[in-house]
């Protein structure tokens, strides 16, 4: 029996581009794209999954993110997480990988009593493969990444094999642990029909207390209440939920500023023969070392 | 990524656009059992709900993974060997993920596992289904084996066979074909006999038996020894065990990951699955209503996909110097795809709602029955919804299977050389889209299927229903189409029942059974016009067609040209 956390993402669909996506100032306009669940953070949930078939245990889902991320909570809840958290608080707006690592860590830490957190190895929208390891540092876990295949849990210990250049390597850690995990490691299974039945209706205290702004004849307590029993309420954890230091969290706490975005397209250049002689070779190595590409 | 729920607009209209009140309160039943199923709805709305979120799901699952694997579970196919069959690799995948989804189990009830979802929306899936790849509705279609064990099947079989549909641990076989009963299965000759205990066995050959390789067979044998017609056939389930034997399986045209099997019986240990005799007259009937409607679904789904493909190439092919989309031939073979994939579309599941009433109020009316109320008037609804089925699934079939040859055809047509070889998706979509029209009852068997409801004008109220409605703009002149076209179907049935000729009326049927579904199809794509704005394309392109083809059905019939078949000797040398 052991208790999973996955950490997953909502980004925008980058692969699914249509209109202008990209503001005058060359930050990405987020209300153009659609929003989908982070690929490899589905890979990270199917592995805490298979985990919990093959040995049980419990799984939990828990995301950063602005309100609408409750949806990737929906999916992770269709796909069988037997938990869900919603981290959600606009002190945390704007982190950069440092800062989101922090509130992570607090997150994980809140829950507690866990044996594993998943996370994929990077989101498709930053692409640093960062917060993982960051957040194992924080939690003073060891890590492992690109894992490819869990090979086996026993005493207080997990042997994965994770992917390395041109090969592959079987590590052995101590639990708990964090694992980050490849795209192709595991394909995510469906949604359930029947999951989808009975957790469509499932909301974050965020969506309630909208739904309470919009229908003045229902109370926020009790609507929690009426959620908490159908078992549809996706709890959420707040700044002052977690305790956290405000000066770490957000655009506060990230030190990393975007200086400029740009897209660069690679396009070739002219092209030259190089006659396959000792001297044409020779004066290729040459230029390769004047221009730095070797 | 594509959605094939979400990125088909004529497949969501038809969705949104179900006049479905009726059949689900009849379905939930009171919406009683949300008290023990988490899934089950509260209310119609959220069984809607239920519905679209499910459909999107297999949009996403059919459009995004299943018909990726397509192509080469076409190349693979199932194999045979050493008595075992295999599917390919893909269609395992495919099947491990439908069932991991709990799609298998999709019309069976909540207390086996299943969704118990109606009709319509499970075509609404199949569909899909057959969109990615047609070989595999033929097995996610074969759910319907344990929706005909819950049905007529005891308690005892319902908790033995069912649960495993649903999750997909078993599949199931319908075994009736033999080698010489075909399209006539009067003719079955597999043997049930009884013991000393009376228990049954089973002895013979069924042979083009669609996943013959599956868990649980339905079997239509003779348990009446002597007898030679329909009534000395009982329905019987049996799992596969070691003495059925898949003997070899078929090399065929498509679908080649759907398994066709030869199978031997070798005194398997069978159970009667309702009344003895009733195996032909009853369930087998009961059982093809269903397939038909499957194969119809499974028709659309390939006409969905190769008018895609039509389009697509069309708009990327470019000849004499500009794209072959802007050649006015073409732009005009592929709008007369596109209103026959609408039009199919909107007969299916017009059908599948007729349907879904038929079943439904029958349950209902057994449900009182045991309670012990008045059903009298259920009774005549009930009646009602069969005349209605037993005309409009037929008509369903013929027109879907053969539209999906015509549109397969006309894309490969579309594709030039380059769509006639094996690297084009066309070429695997005009293989699939050939068995359409052939099993499950050819389109010949499908017209004297319905030509008696057409005879008896069974649509004639509703017809008049519609007639006295009055339609806006430019839909009143498509009504009086149809009004031209009403008459010249009542010239054309005088005329053939004057003759008081069986002969010449079996020769003549096709071309009045398709004179009666231009009107049936013309006023449902009349009634979707005035919804949709888009929609009166279709049903003024649909409509103006008919009314030329009505014309050339009854100048067919009317002009003495069947008269040749006295002479079919001296012609056919």
């Amino acid at each position: 029996m052991y208790k999973s956390i996955v950490l997953v993402k909502q980004v925008p669909d980058t692969a699914n581009i249509s209109g202008k996506v990209m503001k005058d100032d060359g930050t990405v306009n987020r209300a153009m794209l659609p929003a989908i669940f982070n690929y490899e953070d589905r890979v990270a949930l199917e592995f805490a999954l298979q985990v919990k078939q093959k040995y049980g245990g419990k799984v939990i889902a828990i995301t950063m993110g602005p309100p609408r991320a409750a949806d990737i909570l929906r999916e992770c809840l269709y796909m069988g997480a037997d938990q869900t958290y919603a981290i959600s608080d606009r002190k945390f707006a704007g982190a950069d990988t440092l800062a989101t690592s922090y509130v992570l860590s607090e997150a994980i830490k809140k829950i507690g009593d866990y044996d594993f957190v998943f996370a994929g190895r990077q989101a498709i929208d930053g692409d640093t493969a960062q917060v993982g390891p960051q957040t194992a540092e924080k939690l003073n876990i060891p890590q492992v990444t690109y894992a490819e295949e869990i090979l086996d849990i026993k005493d207080g210990k997990i042997k994965i094999r994770k992917k390395i250049d041109g090969g592959f390597e079987i590590v052995q850690c101590k639990f708990p642990c964090l694992i980050t995990v490849l795209k192709g490691a595991a394909e995510p299974r469906p949604f359930q029909a029947k999951r989808i039945m009975a957790y469509k209706g499932a909301k974050t205290l965020m969506e309630l207390e909208k739904m309470v702004e919009e229908n003045s004849l229902l109370y926020p307590d009790k609507l929690v209440h009426e959620y908490e029993e159908r078992n549809l309420f996706i709890p959420t954890l707040t700044a002052d939920d977690l305790a956290v230091d405000s000066e770490r969290c957000g655009i506060k706490g990230s030190p990393t500023k975007v200086h400029k975005v740009e897209s660069v397209v690679l396009a070739g250049g002219n092209q030259e023969n190089i006659p396959p002689t000792k001297d044409g070779i020779g004066s290729l190595i040459d230029r390769l070392l004047e221009d730095r590409i070797f | 990524m594509s959605n094939f729920f979400t990125d088909n607009s004529d497949l969501v209209f038809q969705f949104n656009n179900l006049d479905y009140r009726k059949i689900v309160e009849m379905a939930e039943d009171n919406f009683e059992q949300a008290k023990d199923f988490n899934y089950a709805p509260v209310n119609y709305e959220d069984a809607m709900e239920n519905y679209r979120k499910v459909l999107e799901m297999t949009g996403d699952l059919t459009g995004n993974y299943i018909a990726a694997r397509a192509a080469d579970v076409d190349i693979e196919g199932a194999q045979f060997a050493d008595g075992k069959v295999d599917y390919a690799k893909g269609t395992q995948q495919n099947l491990k993920e439908l069932a991991m989804a709990d799609l298998m189990g999709m019309v069976l009830p909540r207390k086996f596992g299943g969704l118990n979802f109606p009709l319509t929306i499970y075509m609404m899936a199949t569909e899909m289904v057959a969109r990615a790849d047609a070989s595999l509705m033929n097995i996610f279609g074969l759910q319907d084996i344990a929706e005909m064990i819950e049905k007529y099947g005891t308690e005892e079989q319902k908790e033995k066979y069912i649960p495993g549909f649903s999750t997909g641990q078993y599949t199931g076989a319908m075994a009736l074909t033999e080698p010489d009963a075909g399209s006539d299965l009067q003719a079955v000759k597999l043997q049930a006999y009884q013991d000393e205990k009376g228990k049954w066995f089973l002895r013979g050959v069924k042979r083009f038996i669609t996943n013959g390789n599956a868990h649980v067979h339905l079997v239509l044998a003779r348990s009446e020894p002597g007898t030679k017609d329909g009534r000395g056939l009982s329905m019987f389930a049996c799992f596969t065990d070691e003495t059925v034997k898949v003997r070899r399986i078929e090399h065929k045209l498509g679908i080649h990951g759907s398994p066709t099997c030869e199978l031997q019986f070798n005194d398997t240990p069978a159970e009667l699955v309702g009344q003895r005799k009733f195996g032909l007259i009853k369930y087998v009937f009961d059982l093809m209503f269903r397939a038909r409607m499957g194969v119809s679904a499974q028709a659309l789904g390939i006409s969905q996909a190769a008018y895609e493909e039509a389009l697509m190439y069309a708009k990327d092919r470019v000849q004499f110097g500009k794209a072959i989309y802007n050649i006015p031939a073409v732009a005009n073979m592929l709008i007369d795809m596109r209103v026959m994939v609408e039009y199919n579309r909107s007969l299916l599941y017009a059908t599948g709602q007729i349907v879904d009433l038929k079943e439904k109020t029958q349950v209902v009316i057994d449900k009182y029955k045991k309670e012990g109320k008045s059903v009298t008037d259920l009774n005549e609804e009930v009646k009602y919804y069969t005349r209605l089925s037993n005309l409009l699934t037929p008509m369903t079939k013929y027109w879907l299977t053969e539209c999906a040859n015509k549109i397969t055809y006309d894309s490969m047509q579309i594709h030039g050389g380059t769509g006639y070889m094996k690297e084009f998706r066309v070429e695997r979509l005009a293989r699939d889209a050939r068995i359409t029209n052939i099993y499950e009852g050819t389109s010949q068997l499908q017209i004297v299927a319905a030509i008696s409801g057409v005879i008896n004008d069974i649509l004639k109220d509703y017809f008049d229903k519609k007639e006295a409605k009055s339609y806006p703009g430019g839909l009143s002149r498509l009504a009086t189409y149809l009004k031209e076209i009403r008459a010249i179907f009542y010239d054309c049935l005088k005329y053939v029942t004057d003759k008081k000729d069986n002969e010449f009326q079996d020769v003549a049927a096709k071309d009045l059974v398709e004179l009666y579904s231009y009107l049936y199809i013309g006023y449902l794509l009349l009634d979707e016009a005035e919804k949709e704005p888009r929609k009166k394309f279709i049903a003024s392109r649909y409509i103006i067609t008919s009314l030329a083809n009505a014309k050339k059905n009854a100048d067919t019939i009317k002009n003495e040209l069947f008269t040749d078949i006295l002479h079919a000797d001296e012609i056919l040398i």
